[in-house]
């Protein structure tokens, strides 16, 4: 029985020490147990998501069928792509080094020596281009005009945003009338609630959850969006941002870097899959499954970027941006493509998530990321 | 604990007695959590009979049901308890005269005082009560984390009376319509078990047995045709409970069968949504007789 449980954890479900406890005693207690009462006990104990109901049906099937499990036959559909084969995917990568710094040929990074000075006065002498440059795409922008607008994202400053919480706090001014407080005034003055004592809601930072996608047909952007989750790192210890081709990484350790080129330098060398394809589904299930206990995404402004031009199956994508949805406060999805006035949401994999986004938006220019920066912090 | 029911057959058993028919999973699930005091989390569509667990269970083991009916915003001193703080007021104006010691506060906070709600009730009654926590997915996360806290200890500090624990823990019965997901911590304190909604035969059964004036040929048709129209993607799907109604109904007008055209006249009964209704309506000869 302890086998089942770490087979299904070798599966990729949770399942901690804690469930294959309970499901051993709950096995014990139903003794003598049939087949059924073992498949139901497992049932109550091991899992605790209808979405998971499925798979243990497989996996038990398996596993008190054979004896011992068949694993590549029931090896859930997703992980059949090996790291290798995905890794055909990708396009040439010999040159990675360099195009990992880069991010992609037209995006190149400021001087090493470009000082901050210096970048006030270049934004001072082009002050009439900073127009120009904030509503123009990101992708038809010239070299001149990327420094600018790199060096003006940087400048963005982000208020993390703020929800009210349960608990309240003593306050002099506030708008609930805090009774237990003025009755122990009270005893002071022999019972007389001469005092009255008030409270008011305690405010909590609510977390930032960046998703941006760094696949090949995002190359013009991704650069910029970067540069973004890095000023938005500044705004508050709650943020956390993921890069995603075929697959997920977390780089908010490396944003937290002050030096941005240090940052993206540094985001670089890590992922692996820079202008690769593009498996939105597959890259929110590594997160929700992966990270959703680690990282805050319960209540969060969750930001996804990404054209989505699925790759993989629309039918993943629908059941995680779904289960995205559940989780967080607000899902907004900044897709470039929007900024053309033409564009149309058509695609298999964006028409498949938008029942489920609570806010769509463009990013692909200076000014609407700035929106962007706006709408958060509401 | 001494198990409360011998085996998932007794359980089953029982409940069919209390007119609710559970499926073996759920059966099965119930016996575990009466027998390792774990709290059962349910889970499934609206209308599949999750709260009328609780209520049967509490009927049959002659336990006193405490519902805790979840909303947003509700919090500990709705939950847990909270200070009568007229009756305080009262009784320290009535006190006045005499000396405001450390005594009188002492009174002033005394259980007298304490306004019980369903979490510290359910505390104090221990197992002479069957806990319902309805609709967990309507509170908010941090309300979920108190929760937590009080079900894996099953006892509460009040600052000014002490701590107060249940000498056995009461059998707890959590609902969620899965508008949220709950958080991992909570869910692996629990049993887990996801109502689907009955097979043919068991809502069959469980029209005979909740409408018992319907007929043997109404209630299949009508089972029949409920589960039709859960095959077609409406916005609210009819649950057990609506099948019930609709049951009742059809009986009441006088009809040993269903008809098209009763069946249009009382699709109220089961549809309660106004895109549903219209989306059924032309093809409701379909749904009631079956062939395509």
């Amino acid at each position: 029985m302890v086998g089942f449980g770490r087979y299904l954890r070798r599966l990729g479900m949770p399942v901690g020490p804690g469930r294959v406890l309970s499901f051993v005693r709950a096995v014990a207690a139903l003794a003598p147990a049939g087949r059924d009462d073992v498949y139901w006990a497992g049932r109550a104990t091991l899992i605790s998501r209808h979405d998971l109901i499925e798979d243990y049906d497989v996996a038990f099937g398996a596993w008190f069928q054979a004896g011992r499990p068949v694993s590549i036959a029931i090896e859930p559909a997703d992980r059949a792509s090996t790291p290798a084969a995905r890794r055909e995917e990708l396009p040439d990568r010999d040159d990675l080094e360099v195009r990992v710094g880069t991010t992609s040929a037209r995006w190149r990074p400021l001087d090493d020596d470009d000082e901050p000075g210096e970048e006030e006065a270049a934004i001072g002498i082009v002050a009439s281009d900073v127009a120009v440059v904030r509503n123009k795409s990101f992708d038809e922008l010239t070299e001149d005009e990327q420094r600018t607008a790199a060096a003006l994202i940087r400048r963005l400053r982000l208020r993390a945003p703020h929800r009210s919480s349960r608990r309240t706090r003593p306050a002099a001014k506030g708008q609930r009338f805090d009774l237990r407080q003025t009755l122990r005034r009270s005893l002071k003055t022999e019972g007389e609630p001469l005092k009255r004592a008030w409270r008011t809601q305690r405010t909590r930072q609510r977390p930032i959850v960046l998703i941006l996608d760094v696949s090949g047909s995002m190359a013009p952007y991704s650069r910029a969006l970067l540069l973004f989750a890095h000023a938005a790192m500044a705004s508050g210890t709650r943020v956390e941002a993921f890069v995603f081709g075929t697959e997920l990484s977390r780089v908010t350790p490396m944003l937290r870097q002050r030096d941005a080129e240090e940052a993206l330098r540094r985001i670089g060398e890590t992922v692996s899959d820079w202008e690769g394809g593009t498996r939105i589904g597959d890259s929110l299930r590594q997160l929700l499954d992966g990270w959703s206990q680690r990282t805050a995404l319960r209540g969060a402004e969750v930001v996804v970027c990404s054209d989505g031009l699925e790759r993989g199956d629309p039918e993943v994508l629908a059941t995680q941006i779904e289960r995205l949805h559940r989780l967080a406060h607000r899902v907004v999805w900044v897709n470039p493509l929007k900024g053309s006035p033409r564009y149309e949401p058509l695609a298999r994999g964006i028409a498949a998530a938008l029942p489920f986004i609570d806010e769509f938006m463009a990013g692909h220019n200076l000014h609407s990321l700035e929106e962007l920066g706006d709408l958060l912090t509401r | 604990m001494g198990a409360v029911f011998e085996s998932v057959d007794a359980v089953a058993e029982a409940l069919r007695g209390a007119s609710y028919l559970p499926d073996r999973g759920l059966a099965t699930a119930i016996h575990l959590s009466l027998a390792l005091d774990k709290p059962l989390l349910l889970e499934g569509e609206a209308g599949v009979g999750k709260t009328e667990v609780a209520k049967t269970l509490a009927a049959l083991l002659d336990r006193n049901l405490i519902r805790l009916q979840c909303y947003e915003g509700i919090d500990a001193s709705q939950a847990l308890y909270e200070w009568n703080y007229s009756r305080q007021l009262l009784a320290v104006r009535a006190l006045r005269e005499e000396e405001a010691s450390d005594a009188l506060v002492h009174d002033v906070f005394g259980p007298e005082f304490l306004v019980e709600r369903p979490l510290l009730a359910a505390i104090r009654a221990g197992d002479r009560a069957v806990l319902l926590v309805d609709e967990l997915d309507r509170a908010d996360d941090e309300f979920e984390a108190f929760l937590l806290e009080v079900l894996s200890e099953f006892a509460v500090t009040i600052p000014e009376v002490g701590r107060i624990a249940a000498e056995r823990p009461p059998a707890v019965v959590i609902t969620s319509n899965r508008t949220r997901e709950l958080h991992d911590a909570l869910k692996r304190r629990c049993l887990y078990h996801w109502i689907d909604h009955p097979t043919i035969e068991r809502e069959v059964a469980i029209v005979r047995l909740r409408a018992p004036e319907a007929t043997e040929q109404l209630a299949h048709q009508v089972a029949e045709a409920v589960a039709r129209m859960r095959t077609m993607t409406l916005a609210k799907p009819p649950g057990v409970a609506e099948t019930i109604d609709w049951a009742h109904a059809l009986a009441f007008v006088g009809n040993g069968s269903l008809d098209v055209q009763t069946a249009e006249d009382t699709l109220g009964m089961v549809l309660k949504d106004h895109e549903d209704i219209e989306l059924v309506r032309p093809v409701l000869p379909r749904v009631v007789a079956g062939d395509a």
